[in-house]
């Protein structure tokens, strides 16, 4: 049997004596979407850095496809996109995604793609600092795929996105998953996540107090999963 | 092989942004030009003063000038969060740190060409006597303060007195490096004989360049990742 995509064995993170996750322990197989739910400061965005190899966990291990999360050959194949958009006000799209394309090999023919596939071709020259907010949402949209990567690790992608953006979010991620990529995204916007999603965690003070399959329940009801398993205010 | 190619790609971003927005580029040439500026209404220095510290007054403006390049290093990446995605992508820690030391030291050096004759027209220096030893051993100098600086930018860079901490951190780790490259300047300056300990700080500063050029590549890693 292959190794599981995402194997998080009982992380902890401490700050200070805070422990802001405990014992976090979870897999996920090649092709699966995780929504990863919690209340303001559950830890949602602490797992997420931990797996991007962005920060170290204090106790336990993560592995990627069986491998170490900070070899460069791991991180080649991990897409993230963070709360803030992670690009340069002061140089154009293409000159972005050239820069980020650069560190993965990304050829030029897949940057004017990508550029067209996000609707920025006409405005590909100027600074991005000129953009519109949906405009810089989506040009970091294209920036976490434009490698193809095999882990995709969104926080709160569908934050301050119009609803055609989210359209278009939503159908990136389908493509990615329908590729063999394994998508974990954290969100507050239950609805979206679930459309999306094959499994579930909840978060509740750094304890993952729910990993399950989605269920019809969560679709109907996004309240079901915080009465249900916690996590509540 | 991969390495270097990342650290290109980090350095020309770095320059390319550096050049279109050009912060530290103005803020570092008009106080190197206005410091060596004062020092010489100031002090209206005689031949043999100059002598006797012009390659201390000079190395002093490139050091302040210096921590204000550095400084912007790893602060450049703080806006949008774009530290987390270099962070996150292949580069490794040692190819990020290279990058930034290249691109710091190509912007450091270019100031110093050009604050180099603005010094022999103050101070009434014919600096050009020895030029190609004086290039070279600014660029070694250069390079300390570069590699220094961007690796102490890094340890600094979530430091909300970043500004503070930098040159505190930063200027007494120097002490060699800037001890020899003054001494160095000096003679190369003035066009003194070469005196026999001239090897001897050749040689420190060197060293000095290829030990912390050494260590901030191996330790870079654990620095960016917390």
């Amino acid at each position: 049997m292959s190794a599981p995509a995402v194997a998080a064995a009982g992380v902890w993170k401490y700050f200070g004596d805070y422990p802001a996750l405990r014992d976090v322990r979870f897999e996920l197989q090649p092709g699966e979407c995780l929504a990863l739910l919690g209340r303001n400061g559950a830890g949602k965005t602490t797992l997420l850095r931990i797996l991007g190899g962005l920060s170290g966990a204090s106790k336990g291990a993560v592995e990627i496809n069986g491998g170490d999360v900070r070899a460069s050959e791991t991180r080649a194949k991990i897409g993230w996109l963070g709360h803030s958009i992670g690009l340069y006000d002061e140089l154009s799209a293409r000159e972005n995604l050239r820069t980020f394309g650069a560190l993965y090999g990304v050829t030029t023919a897949m940057i004017t793609e990508w550029l067209a596939k996000v609707n920025l071709s006409h405005v590909a020259d100027s600074p991005v600092r000129e953009y519109s907010r949906g405009m810089r949402q989506r040009l970091a949209v294209a920036r976490s795929f434009l490698h193809e990567p095999k882990l995709l690790l969104l926080d709160e992608p569908f934050t301050s996105l119009d609803d055609k953006a989210i359209a278009l979010l939503q159908g990136l991620l389908a493509e990615a998953r329908a590729g063999g990529a394994t998508i974990i995204l954290s969100t507050h916007q239950i609805r979206e996540a679930m459309e999306l999603a094959s499994k579930v965690a909840l978060l509740d003070r750094g304890k993952l107090v729910h990993f399950g399959e989605r269920t019809r329940e969560m679709v109907e009801d996004p309240g079901y999963l915080y009465r249900t398993y916690g996590g509540a205010a | 092989m991969t390495t270097l190619r990342h650290a290109a790609t980090i350095a020309a971003k770095d320059l390319r942004s550096e050049f279109r927005t050009k912060e530290s580029i103005n803020s570092t040439l008009s106080f190197s030009v206005v410091i060596l500026l004062l020092f010489s209404f100031a002090f209206d220095p005689s031949p043999d003063m100059i002598a006797e510290f012009g390659g201390g007054l000079l190395w002093m403006v490139f050091a302040f000038a210096g921590a204000l390049i550095v400084n912007r290093s790893f602060a450049r990446e703080l806006p949008n969060d774009c530290i987390d995605v270099l962070v996150s992508s292949p580069a490794s820690g040692a190819a990020l740190f290279l990058g930034k030391a290249v691109a710091a030291f190509v912007l450091l050096f270019g100031i110093e060409c050009v604050c180099l004759p603005v010094f022999g027209v103050f101070y009434n220096i014919t600096w050009w006597r020895s030029i190609g030893g004086l290039l070279g051993v600014l660029a070694l100098g250069t390079w300390a303060l570069a590699c220094a600086g961007t690796f102490f930018s890094a340890l600094t860079v979530n430091l909300r007195l970043r500004e503070l901490m930098l040159p505190m951190l930063l200027y007494p780790m120097l002490i060699p490096a800037l001890l020899s490259v003054m001494m160095l300047t000096n003679t190369l300056l003035t066009g003194q004989a070469i005196p026999d300990d001239f090897t001897v700080w050749l040689r420190l500063l060197i060293g000095f360049n290829v030990m912390f050029t050494t260590l901030s590549v191996y330790l870079a890693e654990t620095v960016l990742v917390r």
